[in-house]
């Protein structure tokens, strides 16, 4: 069975995978010509359908469903390709951009194929110049060699990628931020509806996708969306890259088949915990993501069983937290992201978010009150009322939402070493 | 001051790539920096002129990013990711040892406009825990005395072009996967190296 898609010929060829004569000589751009050559339009999103793949961005939406979205009549169509990866804890979409960047391209032009689309963006945060020359450089070696620009491998589709850098905001991964951004706007979210698939780049019909969702197209093409869909659990088909980070031996980019455990993941792949300590806690789907705890290392890992935990797969970056973390520092280091990164339109998240940060910073320098302790679950509730999973919104965007993550996480859980804090004047660790 | 004829010529070309003109504001902030090192008044009028906005829109768009700064930045900008995942591996330290070997504070520039040094938030190597970034080129694996040597370096070699391969084999650790073949081209300012951009520059 096949157990990776996405890595192997990085890892295979880890000099040159990036080049174009190198992707080329390992099967590269075959699915494209096929494509071109011998299919339609729509039996090439139904092969992408068919593969049942979720969104690797975060929301875990299905693609075949979003790409159905689109109204039949309305053109142009805007492809994005969302590589804003902000999400604190994830860096896979970067070893894509960076090791294997002609898997994307081409993956690219057969969703564009498919949604008779001619115009794509690539969205890569300003932080990531690196990745974005290399997926650059690949754009260039395509146009070269025919894979893109105008008759494409002497066909009548055309097609033109452009590389978009951000500039230094986490919430322009959303994708209505994004598209606000591409057009020279603030990167701020728009209220959906309507969604981009109907009013997206200039109010045109629009489909925003992850960088690792597109990069497994090529893949469903070759050897066809069933075959990506026999592979993994229900609900969480195909293979998926973990970015594993924190307190572990073997950090780095894990590409898995869901369905195993927290502990093949964080024992196994990760090789445990340095110095052999004791786990704490891990957060599994990004800084958004609410805790997990010891008991839970048995529990499988997919979607859907880490849904039924109250917590998310997100953007699968997995955090992990030994004896030795101050939970108070740890929640109140993600707080000051979420604070920092709001992009002020709901006052629930400007205000709350900034107020969270503050009473962590002082309950982790040892001044807090006893009372702060409710009232850091009182203003969480004012951000997201119930304190729910998922949660309930009273923000455009989950960003709101997303710092109060960390705060019941510790506050449920760890509200003995809270409390020490505050009684001890400190960290008791 | 106004732009040569061939930032002139990469901005059209630039705009051209989108359905509309506004769309290449973002590219052509990073333009304006390259122009004068940081992103000024005149730039921002530069950039209006172009996309077609206003001068006080595109200062609307540039104050809403972290990486438009308005202010005077250092030749080399020195971000230190304070993140979860960096803190949790002593990033706190790293940022400490960094605006020491500088003598630069967290968000402050030098005198001398050689070093601007700030806490970034997750840059994307966690990985690589803890990550700096010098105008945005990336080094991995970084201890509080490897940052401090990384600084001493820039002062004293003062490179042109800050390569990302080259600050990783002489200062680096742990990274987050294998890098691939090294870059030969690297960053000039405190922008991001970007070819369509005319911002990256040959190193080696
Ligand atoms: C605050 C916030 C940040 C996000 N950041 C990213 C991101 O960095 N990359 C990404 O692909 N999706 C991100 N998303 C999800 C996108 O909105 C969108 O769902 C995704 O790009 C769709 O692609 P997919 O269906 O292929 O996952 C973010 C969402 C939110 C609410
Ligand atoms: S929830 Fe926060 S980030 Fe999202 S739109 Fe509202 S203010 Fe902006
Ligand atoms: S937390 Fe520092 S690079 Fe991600």
């Amino acid at each position: 069975m096949t157990d990776r898609i996405l890595t192997t010929r990085m890892d295979a060829h880890p000099a040159d995978s990036n080049v174009l004569a190198r992707y080329e000589a390992t099967g590269g751009y075959a699915a494209l010509r096929t494509a071109l050559a011998s299919k339609t339009p729509e039996e090439i999103a139904a092969e992408v359908k068919a593969s049942n793949i979720r969104g690797r961005g975060g929301a875990n939406f299905p693609a075949g469903v979003k790409w159905g979205f689109l109204p039949p009549e309305t053109r142009p169509r805007y492809l994005v390709v969302n590589g804003d990866e902000s999400e604190p804890g994830t860096f896979k979409d970067r070893q894509l951009l960076e090791r294997d960047p002609h898997q994307l391209v081409e993956g690219i032009a057969l969703s564009a194929y498919a949604l008779d689309v001619r115009q794509a963006f690539v969205y890569i945060r300003g932080e990531y110049p690196r990745p974005a020359r290399r997926l650059q450089r690949a754009i260039d070696e395509a146009y070269e060699a025919g894979y893109l620009g105008t008759g494409i491998l002497g066909s009548g589709f055309d097609l033109d990628i452009t590389v978009h850098l951000g500039g230094g905001a986490y919430i322009c991964g959303e994708e209505t931020a994004l598209l606000n951004s591409l057009e020279g706007r603030r990167g701020e979210p728009r209220i959906k509806p309507p969604f981009p698939a109907v009013e997206g780049l200039y109010a045109k019909p629009t489909i925003v996708n992850n960088v690792e969702t597109l990069s497994n197209v090529p893949f469903m093409i070759n050897q066809g969306g069933a075959a990506y869909d026999a592979i993994g659990p229900e609900g969480a088909r195909g293979t998926r890259l973990f970015s594993l980070s924190g307190h572990v031996r073997n950090p780095g980019n894990k590409e898995i088949v869901m369905g195993m455990t927290w502990r093949d993941l964080i024992y196994g792949l990760g090789g445990g915990i340095p110095e052999d300590r004791a786990i704490k806690a891990w957060i599994p789907g990004g800084a958004s993501a609410p805790w997990l705890l010891p008991e839970h290392l048995d529990e499988p890992v997919t979607i859907d069983d880490v849904g039924r935990l109250k917590t998310m797969l997100g953007s699968g970056a997995v955090v992990v937290m030994d004896e030795t973390t101050c939970v108070v520092k740890a929640a109140h280091r993600i707080v000051r992201f979420f604070a920092h990164e709001s992009c002020g339109q709901c006052t629930p998240c400007r205000e709350g978010g900034s107020w969270l940060e503050r009473m962590l910073a002082r309950i982790e320098s040892g001044d807090g009150r006893m009372m702060d302790l409710d009232l850091l679950l009182d203003v969480s509730d004012n951000i997201s009322p119930g304190l729910t999973w998922p949660p309930k919104m009273t923000t455009i965007c989950p960003l709101g939402p997303s710092a109060t993550a960390p705060v019941t996480s510790i506050m449920w859980h760890f509200r003995n070493e809270v409390e020490a804090h505050i009684t001890g004047g400190g960290c008791p660790l | 001051m106004t732009w040569s004829q061939k930032t002139d010529e990469r901005a059209q070309a630039i705009i051209a790539r989108y359905p509309d003109p506004r769309s290449a504001t973002m590219p052509l902030l990073y333009l304006a920096m390259h122009e004068d090192g940081h992103l000024t008044e005149d730039g921002m009028r530069e950039v209006a002129a172009r996309v077609g906005l206003t001068p006080a829109q595109v200062q609307s768009v540039a104050s809403f990013y972290t990486m438009y700064k308005r202010d005077r930045t250092g030749r080399y900008l020195v971000s230190v990711c304070t993140s979860i995942s960096c803190m949790l591996l002593g990033a706190d330290d790293v940022l400490a040892a960094v605006s020491e070997e500088t003598g630069v504070a967290d968000g402050d520039t030098d005198e001398d406009g050689l070093f601007s040094v700030e806490h970034a938030e997750c840059i994307g190597a966690c990985g690589g825990a803890p990550a700096v970034q010098v105008n945005y080129e990336l080094v991995e694996g970084v201890t509080p005395e490897q940052g401090k040597a990384l600084c001493a370096w820039l002062r004293e070699a003062r490179p042109e072009v800050v390569l990302g391969d080259e600050m990783q084999e002489l200062f680096g650790g742990q990274r987050s996967f294998e890098w691939g073949p090294s870059e030969t081209a690297g960053a000039v300012g405190p922008f991001p190296a970007f070819e369509p951009y005319g911002t990256a520059k040959e190193g080696r």
